[in-house]
């Protein structure tokens, strides 16, 4: 007698388990109330300052926007969960996010192999995610419901091969990247076809695993290919020892990087080491612009005077997109706000005008940063391919740099030449100079 | 050539931090015959010791007494968790089975980590630099850096201490001797208690040198960074005869060359770099299936 109770429980259980479940999967009109967002990253892993810079961009973002009145007399909240930098547990978090906390919209993740096993969840549910950060193409190619404010890196990895064989005029170039991470692997093709479409020639290929922390094998084997430039798109923690191996090896050439390397963290790990390397990005804070002066100021306001990395940077654009797209959708039924996003165009962010293409990604150009003194001194701005003019945004002059250590020469020669050089872009793409040594020019192919 | 020997300098770097962790297991093996997992986590420990202590003292730029003193520091503090650890972790089990020592050896590791990810966060911490890093070169390309010479420099004068410790002095005859047979030890005198102590203190001091000296070279220190040396620090013990104190520099150097040429050379035969950990473990399981006394251990031999 009693097993039959036991057992009837049960069944009752499961059935409530799985209408439950229906639910929450099929409901996608908007319930009204505040706005629930999921926001999830790394907050303890071995990426943790991506997401912790996720984490206050996009809170900062929120906070904005409740102090104006909410989306429409609605409030929005933020659920930040952390996934440990653990693809595995991205998809969790994201889950959890989804069905637990009937969040509606989703912010994340900043790696992109981390993105690449939540977005599944997300778009199996309807639920729009915007990856603030996530430049691997593959993230928005599982579904619809999957956006990015960021460029991707077939263009980042280009931005780079044109920076090193235009602007460092470099021939021979080296690749480390990292073999766990998608977004290293991507940069590394990406970076290789455009190289080698330039004329370059790549002379050596060496592969490290995440958490390694002796690189002096493969920097040795890269030495003895003498490249003119190594590139090596991975992360902070392993760039930075990366950066200081190669010095000890007594390797000169300058090492190239992605977004990846964008963190406060970096100038702890490599220091010194790291001064005249670049990497792209998607912003400077030595941008002049007033809005991103406003949001420079306003972040450091918040946080302790911590200046906002691109990733802060692109998840507040991320939200605010977000907040954007419900405003237009007038809530937050999927179907409507899936439409209502990918139908944005000319949004002014922070990180410049983000247009989404049929692809739901962001056509952005690209800014070259050189690493100096723990500061990022902005370079150059590169278009993506087809663009005529660069963005007001996106086009500061160097000089405006707070590094005081720019040789006095570069000061007046390179602001004006800056903006001087939009309209000559060739198909690939264009090249403005500024602040080099070997003299202000135009380098346009 | 220069390449080559450049590898091979690097190797020797890398398989002489193996070996000073692998010190540690082997001693500890020879008195106890206990794998004591936790010994990796120690190398952490030492690690972040040192990161404290610089920080503590306010260093921020190269001094070569401020090395010293973290050094030192670093290598005390792992001493006395080395010491704490066997106290209360290992001495209540060591009446039990030998698996069940193994098993709380790899919880205590287990602890350590996870106690230290809650504490103090997953992601990498800067290590201070308390060197004017600069290489000096020394022939065509190849070049070492003044970290390295450290590392080379203070692994031996560790070794010879050690050496000296166990051979010239009454502690390291008693040392001997438990290792020999702990009861018969006990019977003549011995307090044996205080032997297995001063194993472990010995030991960690050993890997915390390591963490420090590692921390100079590559500075990224992390809660979780014990794993993967402190198994490859165990290979190179089981590699040179685990229970013998030269096999265990022997293995660890052999294990840090082995892995840099495959990384230098691998993909020569085929062996993508990454394969780098593999190799010390496909090492392992062929020490253990041709040789399982290691290649310098025999049945005889004193262990300690």
């Amino acid at each position: 007698m009693r097993r039959t109770f036991l057992a009837l429980g049960l069944i009752i259980t499961i059935i409530a388990a799985m209408t439950g479940c229906t639910r929450r999967g099929s409901n996608c009109t908007d319930p009204g109330g505040v706005i629930k967002i999921g926001v999830y990253g790394d907050l303890s892993g071995q990426t943790s300052s991506f997401g912790q810079s996720t984490k206050n961009g996009a809170q900062m973002a929120a906070d904005e926007i409740n102090a104006r009145g909410g989306i429409g007399g609605r409030q929005i909240q933020l659920i930040h969960e952390d996934d440990q930098g653990e693809p595995g547990k991205a998809a969790t978090v994201v889950a959890k996010l989804i069905n637990q906390d009937g969040v509606r919209a989703l912010i994340g993740e900043v790696a992109s192999s981390n993105s690449i096993a939540a977005a599944p969840n997300a778009q199996d549910a309807k639920v729009p995610m915007i990856t603030p950060s996530s430049t691997n193409p593959k993230v928005t190619e599982i579904g619809d419901y999957i956006f990015r404010v960021c460029f991707i890196d077939p263009f980042q990895g280009e931005v780079m091969a044109k920076f090193a064989a235009n602007t460092l005029k470099a021939k021979r170039a080296a690749i480390l990247f990292d073999s766990n991470s998608d977004y290293s692997k991507g940069l590394t093709r990406f970076f290789q076809e455009s190289f080698i479409k330039l004329g370059g020639q790549i002379v050596s290929e060496q592969a490290y695993a995440q958490r390694d922390r002796d690189f002096s094998g493969q920097l040795t084997q890269i030495r003895s290919a003498s490249p003119d430039v190594i590139y090596v798109p991975g992360y902070y923690q392993e760039v930075g020892v990366i950066a200081k191996q190669a010095k000890q090896l007594g390797i000169n050439a300058p090492l190239l990087g992605g977004d990846g390397w964008d963190s406060p963290q970096l100038w702890d790990l490599g220091g010194e080491a790291l001064n005249g390397n670049y990497i792209s990005n998607h912003y400077s804070v030595d941008d002049p612009s007033p809005a991103i002066q406003k949001f420079v100021a306003d972040f450091k306001a918040k946080y302790n005077g911590v200046a906002p990395d691109a990733l802060a940077a692109l998840a507040y654009d991320a939200v605010m997109v977000l907040a954007d797209s419900i405003g237009r959708a007038g809530g937050t039924e999927c179907s409507a706000l899936r439409n209502a996003i990918a139908q944005t165009k000319d949004f002014k962010g922070v990180t410049g005008v983000i247009s989404l293409n049929a692809e739901r990604n962001a056509i952005k150009p690209a800014v070259v940063l050189e690493l100096r003194n723990r500061q990022l001194v902005y370079k150059e701005t590169i278009q993506p391919g087809g663009a005529s003019a660069p963005p007001p945004t996106a086009s500061p002059s160097a000089s405006m740099s707070p590094s005081n250590t720019n040789p006095p020469a570069n000061t007046n020669a390179t602001g004006a030449n800056t903006n001087a050089s939009p309209a000559a872009n060739t198909a690939g793409g264009n090249t403005n100079r500024s602040n080099t040594n070997t003299g202000a020019m135009n380098t346009n192919r | 050539m220069d390449t080559f020997v450049q590898q091979l300098i690097n190797g020797l770097n890398v398989g002489a931090i193996y070996a000073l962790i692998a010190l540690g297991y082997t001693m500890v093996y020879g008195i106890l015959r206990l794998i004591n997992f936790a010994h990796g986590d120690i190398y952490m420990v030492g690690a972040f010791a040192g990161f404290f202590i610089a920080n503590g003292m306010g260093l921020a730029g190269p001094s070569w007494g401020g090395l010293l003193v973290v050094l030192v520091g670093s290598m005390i503090t792992a001493a006395l968790v080395g010491m704490a650890i066997e106290r209360f972790a290992y001495r209540p089990v060591r009446k039990y089975s030998r698996m069940t020592t193994l098993i709380t050896a790899i919880g205590v590791s287990l602890l350590m980590e996870n106690l230290f990810v809650a504490r103090f966060g997953g992601q990498g911490r800067g290590f201070p630099q308390l060197l004017q890093d600069r290489a000096y070169h020394l022939f065509g390309n190849a070049a070492i850096s003044k970290s390295q010479i450290l590392i080379f420099a203070v692994s031996i004068a560790l070794m010879v201490l050690l050496q000296w410790i166990i051979f010239r002095t009454k502690v390291g005859t008693a040392m001997r001797a438990v290792s020999f047979n702990l009861n018969s030890a006990k019977l003549m005198g011995i307090n044996t208690n205080a032997i297995i102590t001063f194993t472990f203190a010995l030991g960690s001091a050993l890997a915390a040198a390591a963490g420090v000296l590692t921390a100079q070279y590559s500075p990224t220190i992390d809660p979780l960074m014990g794993i993967t040396t402190g198994l490859k620090a165990f290979v190179a013990a089981v590699l040179g005869g685990i229970g013998n104190i030269p096999g265990a520099v022997l293995g660890g150097l052999l294990i840090g060359v082995a892995e840099t040429m495959v990384v230098g050379y691998g993909a020569n035969f085929g062996i993508a770099s990454t394969y780098r950990d593999a190799v010390a473990f496909a090492i392992l399981i062929l020490v253990l299936l041709l040789r399982p006394s290691g290649l310098l251990g025999t049945t005889v031999q004193e262990k300690v």
